[in-house]
């Protein structure tokens, strides 16, 4: 958990929690929001002071997204109250919202890739038909903030860094009262961390109220002033982030201290898995990246991560492993020394690949169809067919063994895959591809979106595949997570892939540089 | 050929192309939004029988497209309630509707089969219209034919032109960003769809009334199908769908003249000339995969749950 | 907040299975509910109309005969349909492969016209069959090869099947002693299919039909080939992901429906007809696809679905022979038959819910 170069603010912080005695802007009485299969807010207070940072922090699944998409008025809660500046209101929509001062930045940007930057500004406001001053305003208002923007770029053609900033712009040159702001970090490179949270304290000390929501515990006891702890639902404390310690942060998060993988790395005699030499592919349409001679081999034993920003060309690396992308040169991929660059998927997967993809439902398993089914998805060859047929026994049988092994919690294999949560899900079908004793496993956003407690369970179950020597290759954006599980990196930036580097021997920062294509033989110009 | 053949051609060309011009403009509109509606057959039939027996009854063209547009409208509202409100799959419904067109119209149709109407009288416009050969080239047409391009320059503006255009857009391409930002991704989509039944509907009106003023059962012919296919053909741009549709009410044509040549081929082949150019058409469009895929709105057919977002 | 609704619509938590099941016989209930209601309004009588249309046609041997005869194509298309359907390829130019079959089955009747061969009736099976699958080929080649979408493709294909048909009927297969009427000659006996039951015309072409229904329920329900259509429907991604080959999911879909309108195409003139006629199918070819939809895509549903259907065809016939119903109504029943049936399903994954329900807690 350490922090990257950032200093600790006391001033600011002493200065807002002197302030106590004014009327919040904004107190959130009760709040209580029901699904037919969850209670994802239970009766929550919440008060936030003018030119407060207010930390929403909680795991995954524990409900902060759907209480700040109440304040935003998206969704509608069953019971509670909104006081805004000491009045009770009901936020109707969100552009009622906006018209009291309050901004959301989304995790899952609310953009449209086919409209330029201007028109995307324009539909976040209301009544705005006037381009030409609007742009204007764009650019004035971004400069302020020293977050350039172009207004005339279409948005498809922006970086994720950039298309956050295109959010976070229509939110500013709305003056907001109240910008709330949810895991607006994944997204960035450390350096750009710092400077986002630059960009928070300045509008802070103008009196802005941000809700900053977030499951990095350094992040929130760097920049904010107070947090509210959410588990399940439910509030589980107040705390001034600064007089607490990232495990007392924790423990009221998860309810217990953050698990730890462990390792104990066998010494394997490492035999090339994974070769891929001198490997580019031109974009397959104006939504992607070019592969620009990539080189990279991973051995038995061991596991290399891809650190990178989303869309400098992740999908498209993925996509030409695992055999969605052919290559004209069988060997521009060789997996267990067999030329495959001109495999289809099924075929790679019989040279001993196995994958674990980023988009779970609809890709990594069948909304749809039950345990058993997607059981058999990727392991029928495991002898799971005779003379065409399904031999339904057998199936089931690698299917609960698959349940038990991996702490899959259902109710039985007959259960629908979609009434799992994205935890469990995601332990299956890690679980089906290892159990499957692949010699070569891509790993594509192995714990994105899942709780704490899957997540150790996933990356220790990746930890023991390696110690049994097999290859790992892990495709993610969070850093922390490279570091914990991975022997070596390369950083992937605007299609160029980096020189290796053994995790020891490397810090956050550097990787951080990198990201932005600031290496050996990497793309020229920052992409930020 | 006489130039006053060749002019007696183009003329009629345009006359076959406008009902694909009504039809494909709705469906234009219905699909920008993300709801594809494969029910422009049945609605356009729908619309057809409503527009002929009001034109029957009152001798009123104004209420006959009135009525016709109404038609069509209410026909895209079933299946707007079907796939906005219920959720139900968009190709499923689309081709319930056209079966349920195809019968309705059959059946509301039975006193009328195969009686015929005056038509729509060409517009005669002092001067202009005298004026050799532009005249009857451009001034020539009846009044659907002129309004058919006022709606085309219509839709073209409020698409590109207006915020409610680029939101209809913008819903199109992501329901869930325009969720995010407030917009009713469910409510715009009511106006698309039921903007194309409504189309659909003048457009059979055109077929029934103007065209070949007389009820057959089907006579809507395919043309809504071939509408869709237009669509596609046109990338999803208004003024292509217009291109297209005068060039489909061509080969429509030259199957007449073909026969006037004295080539001697029988009918059926001829008949076929329109069904097999989409067919073409569609392979040309589609064959490369990207120009499809960049054109065509992102959520184009994927069911919308607000509640799971 | 504020505004109290008296019902609530919300998502169930799991989709309700036995929804599956019940949602088509609601959608049937429905549509004889309307039927009252459109029986009452063209001043019938609701009860007699009701009776002359879903019972006097089958209230003895020779009507359950006649509603086998029906049904039979109906469950044979709906079958082939339904297996492309589940992998969300959608041939509905099940009609024109419909008539190309006829074409292909019926060429050969003619062609040995004087034989007495008991090998010209497989003969004429195995033709419809190919003459079905090549017109079928055409979308999937379109499709695979030029991403040409299929529905439109198959869609149009109809009108050019069906006017090729009429092509011949008009030329070169005319009967010259047909008084100048579009038909051919009739068949000689050995293409004709035996009857299987006396008093009834129920013919041989029904065990095909039947096999269908078995073969397909292996196919569908049991085979590996069955389960990657049906990923490939219901997630293209993730069967791409498993390693499917997409373009055989296109091709078998396509040529299942190809291979199954041939054979009720054939059946259809060697049985019932009896000679080619410009019109060899009042819309099984559409129908079908609401056979296969209300009849869940599962061989066991579209059994019973096409019986409905089949009735439904019947019930026109009645209908307009005893109470000069017009024949169009079933075109009507059809049509609202798939949209109860689209409504209802909306009840599998969702539910109303009247007032608030005391709260469970976790997930």
């Amino acid at each position: 958990m350490d922090i990257i170069g950032l200093k600790t603010n006391d001033g600011t912080r002493k200065r807002k929690d002197t302030e106590t005695g004014a009327v919040p802007r904004l107190e959130l009485r009760g709040m209580t929001k029901i699904y037919p299969s969850v209670i994802a807010n239970d009766s929550i207070d919440i008060k936030v002071a003018s030119g407060e940072i207010h930390a929403v922090l909680g795991e995954n699944g524990a409900g902060k997204s759907t209480l700040m998409k109440a304040i935003y008025g998206i969704v509608k809660p069953d019971r509670g109250e909104i006081l805004w500046e000491g009045e009770h209101i009901d936020i109707i929509n969100p552009a009622h919202a906006r018209k009291l001062g309050i901004g959301m930045v989304f995790q899952h940007f609310s953009l449209f890739e086919t409209l330029t930057v201007v028109e995307n500004i324009a539909l976040g406001m209301e009544n705005q038909n006037d381009m030409e001053k609007l742009s204007k305003r764009i650019t004035q208002v971004s400069e302020k903030y020293g977050l350039p923007l172009d207004p005339e770029r279409l948005v498809h053609s922006l970086p994720v860094g950039l298309r956050q900033r295109v959010e976070i712009v229509r939110c500013l040159i709305q003056k907001p009262k109240l910008l709330i702001m949810d895991e607006p970090t994944s997204v960035l490179t450390p350096q750009a961390v710092w400077k986002m949270f630059e960009t928070l304290r300045k509008l802070s000390e103008e009196g802005c109220s941000i809700l900053y929501i977030s499951h990095k515990l350094y992040e929130i006891k760097e920049l904010c002033h107070k947090a509210t702890i959410i588990r399940d639902g439910k509030v589980t404390g107040y705390a001034n982030p600064a007089d607490e310690t990232p495990s007392s942060l924790a423990r009221m998060m998860i309810g217990k201290e953050l698990p730890v993988c462990s390792q104990d790395k066998p010494d394997i005699n490492g035999q090339k898995c994974l070769e891929i030499s001198r490997l580019s592919k031109k974009k397959a349409d104006q939504f992607g990246t070019d592969l620009n001679n990539i080189s990279l081999t991973i051995n038995s034993g061991e596991i290399l991560g891809i650190a990178g920003i989303s869309g400098n060309g992740q999908r498209e690396l993925t996509n030409a492993v695992i055999g969605e992308w052919l290559s004209e040169k069988p060997e521009d991929i060789m997996i267990c020394g067999n030329p495959a660059g001109n495999l289809d998927p099924g075929e790679r997967r019989k040279l001993g690949l196995g994958f674990v993809p980023e988009e779970r439902l609809g890709r990594g398993v069948v909304p749809g169809m039950n345990l058993l089914y997607n059981y058999l998805l990727t392991a029928h060859r495991h002898n799971l067919i005779n003379w065409g047929l399904i031999l339904f026994k057998k199936t089931s049988d690698f299917a609960k063994k698959c349940i038990t092994s991996f702490d899959v919690k259902c109710g039985s294999i007959d259960d629908q895959i979609t009434s799992l949560s994205g935890g469990n899900i995601q332990k299956f079908i890690t679980g089906r591809e290892i159990l499957q004793e692949p010699k070569l496993l891509f790993v594509s956003q192995p714990t994105w979106g899942v709780d704490v407690g899957a997540a150790n369970v996933i990356r220790q179950s990746i930890i023991d595949l390696r110690n049994q020597g097999t290859a790992v290759m892990v495709v993610s954006e969070d850093l922390d997570e490279l570091f914990e599980i991975c022997d070596r990196l390369v950083v992937i930036a605007g299609g160029h892939v980096s020189p290796c580097l053994n995790v020891e021997d490397t810090t956050k920062e550097e990787i951080g540089l990198w990201m932005n294509g600031m290496f050996p033989g990497g793309p020229a110009e920052s992409l930020n | 050929m006489s130039a006053d053949t060749i002019l007696n051609i183009l003329v009629a060309t345009i006359a076959a192309g406008t009902p694909l011009v009504y039809a494909a403009l709705g469906e234009l509109v219905t699909e920008k939004s993300g709801v594809l509606n494969l029910g422009v057959e049945g609605m356009m039939l729908v619309g057809a029988i409503s527009g002929f027996i009001t034109m029957a009854k009152t001798g009123s063209l104004f209420l006959a497209v009135v009525c016709g547009m109404t038609a069509g409208a209410l026909m895209s509202l079933v299946f707007a309630i079907l796939t906005l409100y219920l959720m139900a799959n968009q190709v499923a419904s689309g081709l319930a509707l056209t079966i349920f067109g195809i019968g309705l119209s059959a059946f509301m149709g039975i006193k009328y089969t195969s009686v015929a109407l005056n038509g729509v009288p060409e517009l005669h416009i002092p001067i202009l219209s005298d004026i050799p050969i532009l005249g009857r080239l451009v001034f020539s047409y009846d009044i659907l034919i002129y309004l058919s391009l006022l709606i085309l320059a219509g839709v073209a503006w409020f698409l590109y032109k207006t915020r409610a255009g680029t939101i209809l857009r913008a819903i199109g391409e992501s329901p869930k960003s325009g969720h995010a930002l407030g917009f009713s991704v469910i409510g715009i989509r009511y106006l698309a769809v039921l903007f194309g039944g409504a189309m659909a509907g003048i457009g059979g009106v055109y077929v029934a009334v103007a065209y070949t003023p007389m009820w057959v059962e089907g006579m809507v012919a395919g043309r809504g199908w071939v509408a869709i296919a237009l669509v596609v053909f046109a990338t999803w741009r208004p003024l292509r769908v217009m291109v297209g549709a005068y060039l489909f009410g061509g080969v429509t044509i030259a199957q007449f003249h073909i026969q006037g040549l004295g080539i001697e081929i029988p009918s059926q082949f001829l008949s076929m000339l329109p069904y097999l150019a989409t067919i073409a058409v569609l392979v040309i469009i589609s064959r490369d995969k990207n120009t499809i895929r960049v054109n065509s709105p992102a959520s184009l057919g994927i069911t919308y749950h607000p509640e799971n977002n | 907040m504020g505004v109290k609704l008296l019902f609530k619509v919300e998502p169930r938590p799991v989709p309700l299975k036995k929804m599956r099941y019940l949602s088509p016989l609601i959608a049937a209930v429905m549509m004889l509910f309307s039927g009252l209601i459109i029986f009452s309004m063209l001043g019938k009588n609701p009860a007699i109309a009701f009776h002359a249309f879903f019972i006097e046609p089958v209230n003895d041997f020779y009507g359950l005969g006649e509603l086998i005869i029906k049904a039979s194509p109906l469950m044979l298309i709906g079958v082939g349909l339904a297996i492309g359907f589940r992998a969300n390829i959608w041939n509905i130019g099940a009609e024109g492969q419909l008539a190309m079959g006829a074409v292909f089955g019926g060429g050969i009747a003619l062609y040995f016209n004087e034989s007495t061969s008991g090998f010209v009736l497989p003969a004429m099976f195995i033709a419809g069959a190919v003459g079905g699958m090549l017109w079928a080929s055409i979308p999937a080649f379109l499709k695979t090869r030029f991403n040409a979408n299929e529905i439109l493709v198959s869609l149009m294909l109809n009108y050019v099947a069906i006017l090729f048909l009429s092509l011949l009927i008009h030329g070169p297969w005319k009967d010259p002693q047909g008084y100048g009427f579009p038909q051919s000659i009739l068949f000689s006996d050995s293409a004709l299919l035996p009857v299987l039951i006396e008093g009834t015309r129920l013919h041989a072409g029904v065990i095909i039909s039947f096999a269908a229904i078995g073969v397909g329920w292996i196919f569908l329900l049991r085979s590996f080939l069955g389960y990657q259509l049906q990923v490939s429907g219901l997630a293209i991604n993730a069967a791409s992901y498993a390693g499917f080959k997409y373009k055989k999911m296109i091709w078998i879909g396509l040529l299942a429906g190809g291979l199954a309108a041939g054979l009720a195409g054939v059946s259809e003139i060697a049985g019932p007809i009896g000679q080619l006629l410009p019109s060899v199918s009042p819309g099984y070819g559409f129908a079908a696809i609401i056979v296969a939809y209300v009849g869940r895509l599962h061989p066991g549903g579209i059994f019973l679905s096409s019986l409905l259907m089949a009735l439904l065809y019947l019930g026109g016939e009645s209908g307009q022979m005893n109470l000069d119903l017009p024949s169009a109504v079933t075109g009507i029943f059809q049509g609202m038959l798939l949209f109860y049936l689209l409504a209802a399903d909306f009840l599998i994954n969702f539910r109303f819910r009247w007032k608030s329900i005391p709260l469970r807690q976790g997930i």
